[in-house]
C-alpha cells in the first residue's frame, strides 16, 4: 500500500519533471535565436527594416516546437527504424516466449500489450518507445531472447513497461530529437557569429556602441557553444534518475526484486557492446549500449556524461530491495550453482 | 454573494459527479479482473488434456501427479458453486506447479518439440493467471480505498458503492509445491 502511492508520486513528479524538461529546453531554443537575431541586427538595418523584430527567435521556437512534435508522432518508427528493427514473430521457441511474457506483464502493469519488436544484435539489451501505453513498443535484442531465462526476460521487460507506464518512453523521445536540435542550432548560431557577425559589423559605422555589441557577442557564443553540452548533461540525468525507477517498478511488477537483479547481474558478465548503440539512442536502452560505458563509469564526470547509472548501483539498490546483504546473496548463488550443476 | 455562492456550489457538483464516475470506473475494473481471471483459467482448462496426453507415455512414475490434475479440472469443470470451484482451481495450480517440476527429470520429454511448446504455454497461462490476480487485488485496493477514505465515501455511501473481495488463496494451498529434483526420477 505504501509502496504503490509512493509509486504514484513518482509518477507525477515526472510528469512535471516533463513540463520543466521540455520548457528548459524552449528557453534554449529562444536564447539561442535571440542570439541569431542580434547577429542579423545588420541585415534588418541594411534592408531598412523594422529593427529587433525577433523573426529568427520565433523560427528557432517553431523549429524547437515542430520537432518535438514530429518526435511526439512519428518518434517510435523513426526510433525503430534507426536501430533496424523488425517485428517479433513467434517463429521459435524462444521467441513465442518473449511474446507471453510481454502478455504477463502487460497484465501485472494493467496496460495493454505494446507491440513487440527484434533488433539483430548479439549484445543482450532492450528498449521501449511510442507515445503513450496505447501506441508502445517494447524492442528486445536477439542477444537477450539468446542469454536470459524465464525470470530475467520478466524483470527486463518489466522494466520496460514501467518506462511506459511512466510515459518514460514519450519523454525519452523527446528529449533525443531536441538534444539533436539544440546541437544543429547552436553549431548554426556559432557559425554565423564568427563568420557572419563579426564580417557584417567591418562594415558598420561606428557610431554604435560596440563595447555592448561585443559583450554580447560573446555571450552569444559562449551560450552556442555551452548549449549541446549543458541539454546533454540535462538528458543525461533525467534519464539516469529515471533508470532506478524503472527498476523499482519493475519490482513492483513482478513482485520478485530477484528477477531483475539476476537480469542485471547476468548483462553485466556478458561483455558485447551493441552495434545499433549510439550516444542519441543509449538512453533509451535497460542498459548502457556504448563500449565501455555498461559499468567501469565511476568517476564524476563519467557519472554526468552517462544515460544510466552504473549497473553495479542499480544491482546494490535491488539487492537491497531482496533485503539481503550483497556479500551473502553472492555467496548464496554461488552455492546454488555449485550444487544444481551436473553431478 | 449570490455568484460565490454560485461558483461553490458549482465546485462540488462537479467534484461529485468526477467521483461517481471514478467508483463506477473502478467497479467496472473490478468486474473486468475477475473476468479476466476466468478468460485464463478457461485456457488452462483446454490445455490440460492435451499436455496429460502428450506427457503420459513417458512419465510412468508420475501416474499419481496426472491423476491429481485431471480429477482436479474435472471436478473445477462441474462445480455447483464458485467456492468449490476456487478450491478445485487452487488444487489444480498446486498439481500443475508440481508436474511441471517433476517434467525437469525426464530429458526426452525436453525434446518433444509439441511437449516443450504445451509447456511454455501453461507456464505463461500460470503466470498470466497469478498476475491477473495480483491486478484484480491492486484494483479491489484502488476501489475500496475511494469507497472509505474522506470525502468520496461520501459519495460511495450515498450511490451505494459496495467494498470489493480481495482473492484469497486457502492456507493450505499457499505452500509452494517442493521437488526435490535430484531424488524423485532417476536421472538419465
Amino acid at each position: 500500500m505504501a509502496a504503490a502511492s509512493n509509486f504514484r508520486a513518482l509518477e507525477a513528479t515526472n510528469r512535471r519533471e516533463t513540463a520543466i524538461l521540455i520548457a528548459v529546453f524552449m528557453l534554449l531554443f529562444g536564447a539561442l535565436g535571440l542570439g541569431l537575431d542580434f547577429a542579423a541586427r545588420d541585415l534588418y538595418l541594411d534592408n531598412g527594416r523594422l529593427a529587433g523584430f525577433p523573426a529568427l527567435t520565433i523560427a528557432a521556437l517553431l523549429f524547437g516546437s515542430i520537432q518535438s512534435l514530429v518526435s511526439f508522432y512519428g518518434g517510435a518508427s523513426l526510433v525503430l527504424l534507426s536501430v533496424h528493427a523488425r517485428p517479433l514473430t513467434p517463429d521459435t521457441q524462444k521467441h513465442q516466449m518473449v511474446l507471453n511474457v510481454i502478455n504477463e506483464m502487460a497484465i501485472a502493469a494493467r496496460m495493454p500489450a505494446p507491440k513487440p519488436y527484434l533488433m539483430d544484435d548479439p549484445s543482450p539489451n532492450a528498449f521501449a518507445t511510442g507515445r503513450d501505453p496505447q501506441h508502445s513498443v517494447i524492442c528486445v535484442t536477439q542477444g537477450l531472447v539468446d542469454n536470459m531465462d524465464r525470470e530475467e526476460l520478466q524483470g527486463v521487460i518489466g522494466h520496460e513497461m514501467s518506462h511506459i507506464a511512466d510515459y518514460d518512453i514519450r519523454t525519452m523521445m523527446m528529449i533525443a530529437v531536441m538534444v539533436g536540435g539544440i546541437a544543429m542550432l547552436s553549431d548554426f548560431v556559432y557559425r554565423w557569429m564568427f563568420f557572419g557577425g563579426f564580417g557584417g559589423r567591418d562594415r558598420d559605422d561606428h557610431d554604435r556602441d560596440n563595447n555592448a555589441a561585443a559583450l554580447i557577442t560573446v555571450a552569444v557564443v559562449i551560450l552556442a557553444a555551452v548549449a549541446p553540452l549543458f541539454s546533454q548533461l540535462l538528458a543525461m540525468a533525467v534519464s539516469r534518475q529515471r533508470e532506478y525507477l524503472a527498476d523499482a517498478s519493475s519490482v513492483e511488477f513482478t513482485r520478485n526484486p530477484r528477477a531483475l537483479l539476476r537480469a542485471l547481474q547476468h548483462i553485466a558478465q556478458i561483455e558485447s557492446p551493441l552495434k545499433a548503440g549510439t550516444a542519441g539512442t543509449a538512453h533509451l536502452f535497460m542498459v548502457n549500449p556504448r563500449e565501455g560505458m555498461k559499468d567501469d563509469n565511476e568517476g564524476f564526470l563519467a557519472n554526468l556524461f552517462s544515460s544510466h547509472p552504473p549497473l553495479q548501483k542499480r544491482i546494490e539498490r535491488l539487492q537491497a530491495m531482496l533485503g539481503a546483504p550483497s556479500a551473502a546473496s553472492i555467496a548464496a548463488e554461488a552455492v546454488r550453482s555449485t550444487t544444481s550443476g551436473p553431478a | 454573494m449570490g455568484l460565490v455562492f454560485f461558483i461553490i456550489l458549482v465546485a462540488v457538483v462537479a467534484w461529485g459527479v468526477l467521483a461517481y464516475n471514478r467508483l463506477v470506473s473502478l467497479r467496472n475494473q473490478v468486474d473486468n479482473s475477475w473476468r479476466q481471471i476466468d478468460v485464463q483459467l478457461k485456457r488452462r482448462h483446454d490445455l490440460i488434456p492435451n499436455l496429460v496426453e502428450a506427457v503420459k507415455g513417458y512419465m510412468q512414475f508420475e501416474r499419481d501427479t496426472l491423476t491429481q490434475v485431471v480429477e482436479a479440472r474435472a471436478k473445477a469443470i462441474s462445480a455447483p458453486d464458485q467456492t468449490s470451484r476456487m478450491a478445485a482451481e487452487n488444487q489444480i495450480t498446486t498439481g500443475l506447479g508440481r508436474l511441471l517440476a517433476v517434467m525437469e527429470n525426464y530429458p526426452q520429454l525436453k525434446s518433444d518439440q509439441n511437449v516443450l511448446r504445451l509447456q511454455e504455454e501453461l507456464t505463461t497461462t500460470e503466470n498470466q493467471i497469478a498476475f491477473s490476480r495480483q491486478a484484480y487485488n491492486d484494483v479491489v485496493l484502488e476501489m475500496n480505498n475511494s469507497t472509505e477514505t474522506f470525502p468520496s465515501n461520501f459519495i460511495a455511501n450515498n450511490f451505494g458503492f459496495k467494498k470489493a473481495e480481495y482473492f484469497k488463496i486457502a492456507p493450505e494451498d499457499q505452500a509452494v509445491p517442493k521437488v526435490d529434483l535430484a531424488m524423485t526420477a532417476p536421472r538419465a
